[in-house]
């Protein structure tokens, strides 16, 4: 469905990706661990066309996307929730949501797809004429979920969820997150510090360091390996 | 007491007319966070195509409702056509570049602009004939007599209108939000499928027919123009946007009317020859005291 290879991105001299090789396929959950600065990020955002690729090719249901403006990327059907949710603080949790559903033909199909994201985030239905800043760590991200569901995605490029988030908060969204692949049908590619969860949760998983993809594997065996036991699960973030 | 109602009322004008170009400053601001200075000069390009139009529609001896209108119409289409073409050639380009560019692009714009118009147009100032002329009359018994023209009223009206129809723009509609969502994150509206080219490109639409109808104003109110004129004007309704809070549209309404206000006020009771001193004088306590002006408020993000 995804298919990356050879990607490498640039940030003026200095080299993010090293030629990533990477795929994802229909209804996975595929997750991307590995450490600060490894180029996560810049892989999603690369995707997404916000970061241009200098080399290598991302296609997408056949069509090649490395070229394409990031709103044409949405309107195919990937979209991202960015690290650090960025929701727009002064706007409602309403008016964040409509925003989501501009891709969605304009948001034809409005009252029905905020309904399934309000019964996926009741919380978010209590909010919703709140501002989207006076909401806590864990209602913004699934603000920020819900307000990528918006536009129907095929894809969902999900960059740290479990960021700044209270633990409780954590395994809710996580449960979430299997919900929107199980139910709603939608791809996961996940980038996650939290490599425990990432990969309990994950079909497939691949680990980045330093801008290249040094292992892969499926979840259960990427858990059991020794070196990510050593560098990412037993030192590294805990929950 | 007559005196002060008279003073207030041509205020209120002005201030209406300093708003409408205040919007265009504050939303550019807001959106792309650059200073168009060149809008000044969409404002006198706006009024010269109302004067140009007034005149041609002036000679087929139509109705006065309908010239206003048409007129109106005409000049918020060709200015909008302007303000685009602006923000294609010289802003669009510089994006992604450093701050200061697209801020001494303005500046060449607004040089561009004046001299074009000085060329195509001459630099000789440009007479209308009042079109709209009477008024009302109040305190008939008293030394003063206080003067409510039409052309204020109308202008007033068209102002109320106008902001009216722009705030609903602004806060009810998938534009409006795309709007706002780009003023807070444009990366972020891109990743939401949102186009955020076009959404700037609206917004200098938007201002630069606001501008334009200040323009038309401009040239009913005083019945001269000369291609000077956005200089002056563009500077006092930058200062009644960062009087209101730059990047903030009511604001810039506040801020205009604040303006009109206090420089009719000045020329009136004390010196007309400082009227623009005061202006900017109060422009400078302001940002003393209230940094941000009155009704922008700093970003209170939780984290």
């Amino acid at each position: 469905m995804l298919k990356i290879s050879n990607v490498e991105t640039f940030y003026g001299k200095i080299q993010a990706l090293r030629g990533v090789d990477l795929d994802v396929n229909d209804g996975e959950i595929v997750s991307l661990i590995g450490s600060n600065g490894a180029g996560k990020s810049t892989l999603l955002m690369t995707i997404s066309g916000v970061n241009k690729a200098k080399r290598g090719n991302i296609v997408f249901n056949g069509e090649n996307i490395e070229n394409k403006q990031p709103h044409k990327i949405v309107d195919m059907g990937i979209c991202q929730v960015p690290e650090g949710r960025r929701i727009f603080s002064r706007l409602t949790v309403e008016e964040n949501l409509r925003l989501g559903a501009h891709a969605n033909e304009k948001g034809k199909y409005f009252e029905n797809d905020i309904k399934e994201v309000y019964d996926l985030f009741p919380v978010l239905s209590d909010r919703k004429t709140q501002r989207g800043g006076t909401l806590s760590g864990g209602e913004q991200q699934m603000l920020a979920i819900g307000r990528a569901l918006m536009s129907k995605p095929k894809v969902l490029l999900l960059d740290e969820p479990s960021l700044g988030i209270a633990p409780k908060l954590v395994n809710q969204i996580f449960v979430s997150i299997k919900n929107i692949n199980k139910e709603k049908n939608v791809t996961i590619f996940l980038v996650e510090q939290n490599a425990k969860k990432a990969l309990e949760l994950a079909d497939r998983a691949y680990v980045l360091v330093n801008g290249k993809v040094t292992i892969k594997g499926s979840g259960q065996e990427l858990l059991k390996n020794k070196d990510i036991q050593a560098a990412y699960l037993e030192g590294g973030a805990k929950n | 007491m007559e005196y002060f109602i008279q003073q207030l009322v041509n205020g209120i004008t002005l201030g209406s007319i300093y708003g409408l170009i205040a919007i265009g400053y504050t939303m550019v601001y807001g959106i792309i966070g650059m200073i168009n200075f060149a809008h000044g000069d969409i404002f006198m390009i706006g009024a010269f195509v109302a004067l140009i139009s007034f005149i041609i529609f002036g000679l087929t001896g139509v109705a006065l409702p309908i010239i206003l209108l048409l007129v109106l119409l005409i000049a918020m289409l060709f200015t909008a056509c302007y303000g685009w073409t602006v923000e294609k050639l010289a802003y669009k380009p510089l994006r992604g570049s450093f701050r200061l560019a697209p801020l001494i692009s303005a500046l060449g714009m607004s040089i561009v602009l004046q001299n074009y118009v000085q060329v195509a147009q001459g630099a000789r100032v440009k007479p209308m004939q009042p079109l709209i002329s009477g008024g009302l009359e109040f305190f008939n018994n008293s030394d003063f007599i206080v003067t409510v023209s039409y052309l204020q009223i109308f202008i007033v009206i068209l102002t109320i209108i106008l902001m009216g129809i722009f705030t609903y723009l602004i806060t009810k509609t998938d534009l409006g939000r795309a709007q706002r969502a780009c003023e807070q994150d444009r990366t972020m509206t891109a990743l939401l499928g949102i186009n955020v080219d076009r959404t700037i490109s609206i917004t200098f639409i938007i201002g630069s027919s606001l501008a334009s109808v200040a323009g038309m104003m401009f040239v009913l109110y005083y019945g001269v123009i000369d291609f000077y004129i956005g200089f002056l004007a563009g500077i006092k309704a930058f200062t009644a946007a960062v009087l209101g809070g730059i990047g903030s549209l009511p604001g810039a309404m506040l801020g205009g009317l604040l303006i009109g206000l206090i420089e009719t006020f000045w020329a009136g009771y004390v010196s007309l020859e400082y009227k623009d001193v005061a202006a900017f004088s109060v422009l400078i306590v302001v940002l003393i005291f209230f940094p941000t002006g009155f009704l922008g408020k700093p970003d209170i993000e939780k984290v």
